[in-house]
């Protein structure tokens, strides 16, 4: 096993059936060491479940998990992996001390408590009750418990949910710093624009498939321009690609969907020398290329 | 790929007997008891329930070895034991309500491992609930019985009381939520007077008598019991096994169903 080739996560052909439903419909992913990744995607699309699998905290129904070149509870078990959730797991009864001494207790090596106390600013309230702590000193104390084993692998679900701006800034500049020392980051977020200003990569999943991988100007790239959409008769697909601007052409029985950065150019060829009709043209925002790629499933856009 | 450099899976290693270690043991252990309610109501009302039933002209009545005192001190001791072994096994489901069992999942602490120390919580306090309600009756010095005889009907005791800290896991479970002992606690009581812990069944019209002997507290009653009183009816035995039996079931049923997401 050698650390320079080994990814930090390698999911291959992994699909996920909950009885009928399929959460997870065939995923293939690496994520190298030292990167930090989003997994963007609306409510449902199977992050989670992704999440969990990478976690071992539930087995791919079909398709490999591996961890750092290991099964994902072997990476567990060598504090390997953490994770911060958006809510719960942490026990009331238990002091901010103690519900770190109880984690530690749990590895066989971890950071020494009252350091992770200090870098995770909460040495001041380590005697407080985790029910006497507010929400943004709770996130503080999962954040701490996840960084005790040092993992090479740090997954997180949702972790800003509920945090002001100024939170989500502070809390997003300590990730960062974070994964400069070499540690990934899979975070999962419904914001494009955290994505966006976060990751250096964004994987879009929807519907249980990757739909869209590549850097956050590239994902927004399929958000620029506007889309021309007609109705017309056997559209010659050749000649709209071929049209200066266009970026993609899709064609739906006798709709047809132009994506381009020059609308005009699309829509003086479709009227002059078509017989296109209810011609519409609209303009593209950064959420609605993430909806129509997470809503419909226009695969491989941009891979 | 020099950004590795700072971790090295290979220098990693796994902790020893599955994450078990004493910290972990101390702090659940210092948990249980500084929930005031749990040692208000498993601790000091059995103590006070036998100063008021143990006591007393009545209890220097002989019973089996010893007096009418000592038969109520053991129903005591055992009902105490049962109900902070209840509170400690229904902690189970409340940790899971709370997603504490699923931030375990993500450490080398191993499920089974988590269970033993559930149960090895529930032992010790059972156990110091049991040696309360002792060490009050020795204090006011009204139960007699030989001492090798109290050391058995001591130790019994603590054993049956693990048939309620499985009752505790089960029922929190199938009731989901903080508070499964706001309901445990009364039923527990509940059981205790259908088991003849607070009043000796023969007290009891028939009917009431009937279905007491179903009861899941009956049966450890009378183990328990059985070194002072030299009597122990088949019936008792099989009550109390078969209950023990049915609750772990039914614990270990709800907990391997357990597999969704919380």
């Amino acid at each position: 096993m050698t650390t320079q080739h080994t990814p930090a996560v390698r999911l291959a052909g992994v699909t996920k059936d909950f009885g009928a439903v399929q959460a997870v419909r065939g995923i293939d992913l690496e994520i190298q060491p030292g990167e930090m990744v989003a997994f963007l995607g609306p409510n449902g699309a199977g992050k989670t479940t992704t999440i969990d699998m990478i976690l071992g905290l539930s087995r791919p129904s079909t398709g490999e998990v591996e961890v750092l070149g290991m099964q994902p509870r072997q990476a567990v078990c060598r504090g390997l992996v953490a994770a911060v959730m958006q809510t719960g797991g942490l026990l009331k009864d238990l002091s901010v001390r103690e519900t770190v001494e109880y984690t530690a207790s749990l590895f066989a090596d971890t950071k020494p408590v009252d350091a992770v106390l200090e870098s995770a600013g909460i040495a001041g309230i380590a005697d407080r009750l985790v029910a006497k702590c507010s929400g943004g000193e709770q996130q503080r104390l999962r954040f701490a418990m996840a960084l005790l084993s040092d993992p090479a692998l740090l997954l997180l679900d949702e972790p800003t949910t509920g945090m002001d701006v100024e939170g989500r800034r502070s809390f997003w500049s300590a990730i960062r710093e974070d994964a400069a020392q070499g540690r990934s980051v899979l975070f999962a977020t419904h914001y494009l624009e955290e994505a966006d200003h976060y990751a250096d990569r964004i994987v879009l999943i929807s519907n249980g498939r990757i739909v869209a991988d590549g850097t956050g100007s590239e994902i927004k790239a399929l958000a620029t321009g506007r889309v021309v959409r007609a109705t017309l008769r056997e559209a010659d697909a050749g000649i709209l690609s071929g049209l200066g601007g266009v970026d993609t052409v899709e064609v739906r029985g006798e709709q047809v969907y132009v994506h381009a950065k020059d609308s005009d150019a699309v829509a003086r060829y479709l009227l002059n020398d078509t017989d296109a009709r209810d011609i519409e043209i609209v303009a593209r925002g950064l959420e609605d290329a993430f909806l129509s790629l997470t809503g419909r499933e226009t695969e491989g856009a941009l891979r | 790929m020099s950004a590795i450099q700072g971790i090295d899976p290979t220098t990693r290693r796994v902790p020893p007997f599955g994450g078990l270690n004493r910290t972990l043991l101390t702090i659940e252990l210092r948990r249980m008891l500084r929930n005031r309610r749990t040692i208000v109501f498993a601790l000091v009302f059995p103590a006070v329930m036998f100063l008021v039933f143990g006591s007393g002209t009545q209890g220097a009545e002989k019973v089996g070895e010893g007096n009418v005192s000592a038969y109520v001190m053991v129903s005591m001791a055992l009902y105490s034991g049962a109900l902070i072994a209840a509170a400690t096994g229904a902690g189970v489901a409340v940790e899971r309500a709370l997603g504490w069992s699923r931030q375990l999942r993500l450490t080398p602490l191993q499920p089974t491992v988590y269970i033993l120390v559930k149960a090895f919580v529930a032992l010790v306090l059972g156990a110091v609930a049991i040696a309360g309600v002792n060490v009050v009756g020795i204090l006011k010095g009204d139960p007699q019985m030989p001492t090798d005889t109290w050391v058995w009907c001591a130790l019994l005791t603590l054993a049956c009381v693990m048939t309620f800290a499985a009752l505790g896991v089960f029922a929190g479970y199938v009731v989901p939520g903080e508070n499964v002992m706001q309901f445990l606690g009364p039923g527990l009581a509940l059981l205790a007077f259908l088991g003849g812990l607070f009043i000796p069944l023969s007290q009891y019209s028939e009917v009431v008598r009937q279905i007491a002997y179903w009861t899941p507290m009956y049966g450890v009653a009378e183990v328990a019991r059985a070194p002072l009183t030299h009597e122990l009816p088949w019936y008792a035995v099989v009550n109390a096994v078969g209950w023990l039996a049915l609750f772990v079931a039914g614990a270990a049923w709800r907990m391997s169903k357990d597999t969704a997401r919380v």
